[in-house]
């Protein structure tokens, strides 16, 4: 009985994992550029989230223009807090630039309410609400919707990193910054560079969820956690671990949902995700540093 | 094995117990009381924490969940099964310890963002037993009727005599924890914490080490936990989710890394600063994330050691 729902969990898990994986890509290309884990990612999110409704509800711009306005904002915010606190930080440390994205975060939680209020508030489908049956699992456009644009950001992410120069030197300085630097890369520009991307893709994240969960001011946290566990469990850093483990945590959660308990969901991904680490302590397809003495 | 402490040491000890006597005489209302003993509470959670992170290197971001078991286990037995509080809170400790051994022989295995992400994902796991195991929880309306404490015939039920309770146990756990930074164990943390390579060429078992003093920092967030619970008598899962691990971590990083007093500090200074930040009504939480960033912007030492930095400059002491 309850197998014949098993292509509408893995549907959904997919159509999660794939939010998933935008985030978590996000976190990867921050970590490369800094080293860094950036616990503003899911701000971003909610950022993109509440500007596009904003723009498309309240100021009827139609999507099609509110769609890039919302992600240039949100590029602009990253930019700032790349610019802002973590360039100006006096310690190089690795924890403190962590915290001090846990400060920013806080302040654009706090920042939030007073824009957007606390309710939360949501967006109609992209398109239309008929569902589309495909062997026994009920499609709705906006998953399609979903599952399209990631797969664009994908595509043209693999373009910008493997054709562009920009893209290149990104890689560079992910492989070894020190180095990049000697070859004339402004590292320092990467590193900007690289927390614009990384809220370009939360953004994009949050405008594509919107209309499935509504957004509030304090969304941004489980996502950023989603997104975090999904790069983690693919091995973080790793551009296609991101990817793998986004979707696969998606998709555990909606069969965790399903078959388990939907109380317990999130403590069954968590669960397996903690078992994939002892198993595989630097990620699915992390291959662990060898470090020098 | 008990060294005694350096004399500088007892200086500033004695300096610390006769101002934990004093600050009760000149406090002009009980309600100071509640936040002197959320700052004591919390300061115990960052003792051990700071030796973990501060000493050992290792970040955890689940120490809220060994509070929150130290909270939830002694207030079940006493609410729910009537146990005596001499037996639930020593209950409830020792059962988070071995919690603390068990999910830290595999997790301190990882390093780095690994290790984070593992310590919290098991306290997202225990926030969500302690929303949803309701028949044993009361679920996300908490447990309320837990019992105060009570020693032979006192009752401590009321924030001024709990302050005295509570400050007394982290100055027994502050003295226990300077002993054990000076002592061989400390030496060999703060060789991990350098590098756990060379400390284990050195001959340093650097797992054990690692565990154990995870194991030690759960076991004085437990004690914590379950004075809190006996304090408050009633507790939420809310209390208790991974935003408290942040913000102990948080404690421990603006007070000053691998520095006890300055994790003091820390603990004193966070705690207070949402009630200072109360003049400021909804801008609250803004302009906490603003004072955060702001400071570790400009003290990445620590507030404390950085106040003094900047103290010595100028009384000309520094010339660089």
């Amino acid at each position: 009985m309850i197998w014949q729902q098993l292509p509408q969990f893995i549907v959904s898990g997919v159509t999660s994992g794939s939010i998933y994986a935008l985030i978590a890509l996000g976190f990867c290309i921050i970590h490369n550029a800094t080293g860094i884990v950036n616990f503003a990612q899911g701000e971003f999110v909610m950022l993109g989230g509440l500007t596009i409704i904003s723009l498309n509800q309240s100021f009827h711009v139609p999507l099609i223009i509110a769609f890039p306005l919302t992600i240039f904002f949100v590029m602009g915010v990253g930019a700032l807090l790349e610019y802002g606190p973590i360039r100006h930080s006096k310690s190089k440390d690795i924890l403190i630039l962590v915290m001090i994205t846990i400060g920013a975060s806080i302040f654009i939680r706090g920042f939030s309410p007073m824009i957007w209020g606390k309710m939360a508030r949501t967006l109609p489908p992209f398109s239309g609400e008929s569902p589309i049956l495909i062997l026994n699992a009920a499609i709705m456009p906006q998953t399609l919707w979903i599952l399209g644009i990631s797969f664009l950001v994908l595509a043209c992410l693999h373009i910008f990193f493997l054709k562009t120069d920009t893209g290149k030197a990104m890689r560079a300085v992910a492989d070894n910054r020190l180095g990049a630097a000697l070859t004339g890369i402004n590292v320092d520009r990467i590193v900007l560079l690289s927390f614009v991307l990384a809220a370009a893709l939360g953004a994009t994240a949050g405008i594509i969820i919107t209309p499935i969960t509504a957004t509030s001011y304090d969304s941004g946290v489980m996502l950023g956690l989603k997104g975090f566990s999904g790069a983690v469990l693919g091995g973080y850093g790793n551009f296609i671990g991101a990817i793998l483990g986004g979707i696969l945590l998606g998709i555990l959660e909606s069969l965790g949902a399903g078959f388990i308990s939907s109380e317990y969901k999130d403590a069954i991904a968590f669960l397996v995700l903690l078992l994939v680490l002892f198993w595989k302590p630097s990620g699915l397809l992390g291959k662990g540093e060898i470090r020098k003495v | 094995m008990i060294k005694l402490l350096s004399s500088s040491k007892w200086k500033q000890l004695i300096l610390f117990t006769v101002a934990v006597l004093l600050i009760p005489q000149i406090l002009p209302s009980d309600y100071y009381f509640l936040i002197l003993n959320i700052i004591a509470l919390n300061a115990i959670v960052v003792l051990g924490l700071n030796l973990l992170i501060g000493f050992a290197g290792q970040i955890s971001l689940g120490h809220a969940a060994f509070y929150g078991l130290g909270a939830y286990i002694s207030g079940i037995l006493t609410a729910s099964y009537g146990w005596p509080i001499f037996l639930s809170i020593p209950v409830a400790v020792l059962t988070t310890a071995i919690v603390g051994l068990l999910v830290g022989i595999p997790t301190l295995k990882l390093e780095g963002h690994y290790l984070v992400m593992a310590t919290l994902g098991f306290n997202i796991i225990v926030s969500i037993i302690l929303v949803q195991w309701d028949a044993m929880t009361g679920g996300p309306s908490g447990l309320a009727g837990i019992p105060y404490l009570k020693a032979f015939s006192i009752s401590i039920d009321s924030d001024r005599k709990f302050y005295y309770l509570v400050w007394a146990v982290l100055g027994v756990l502050f003295c226990l924890s300077l002993n054990l930074i000076d002592s061989r164990v400390g030496r060999a943390l703060r060789a991990i914490g350098e590098d756990p390579i060379s400390a284990s060429a050195l001959g340093i078992p650097v797992e054990r080490y690692k565990v154990g003093i995870f194991v030690v920092s759960a076991l004085y967030a437990a004690v914590a936990g379950s004075l809190y619970a006996h304090y408050v008598t009633f507790i939420s899962p809310k209390t208790f989710d991974f935003f408290y691990s942040i913000e102990v971590v948080t404690m421990v990083v603006v007070g000053g890394i691998g520095s006890l007093w300055s994790g003091l500090a820390g603990a004193a200074i966070l705690t207070m600063l949402p009630e200072i930040l109360e003049i400021v009504k909804e801008y609250n939480v803004l302009v906490y994330g603003a004072v955060l960033m702001a400071v570790l912007v400009f003290f990445p030492e620590g507030l404390l050691p950085g106040i003094k930095k900047l103290w010595q400059k100028r009384q000309g002491q520094v010339h660089e």
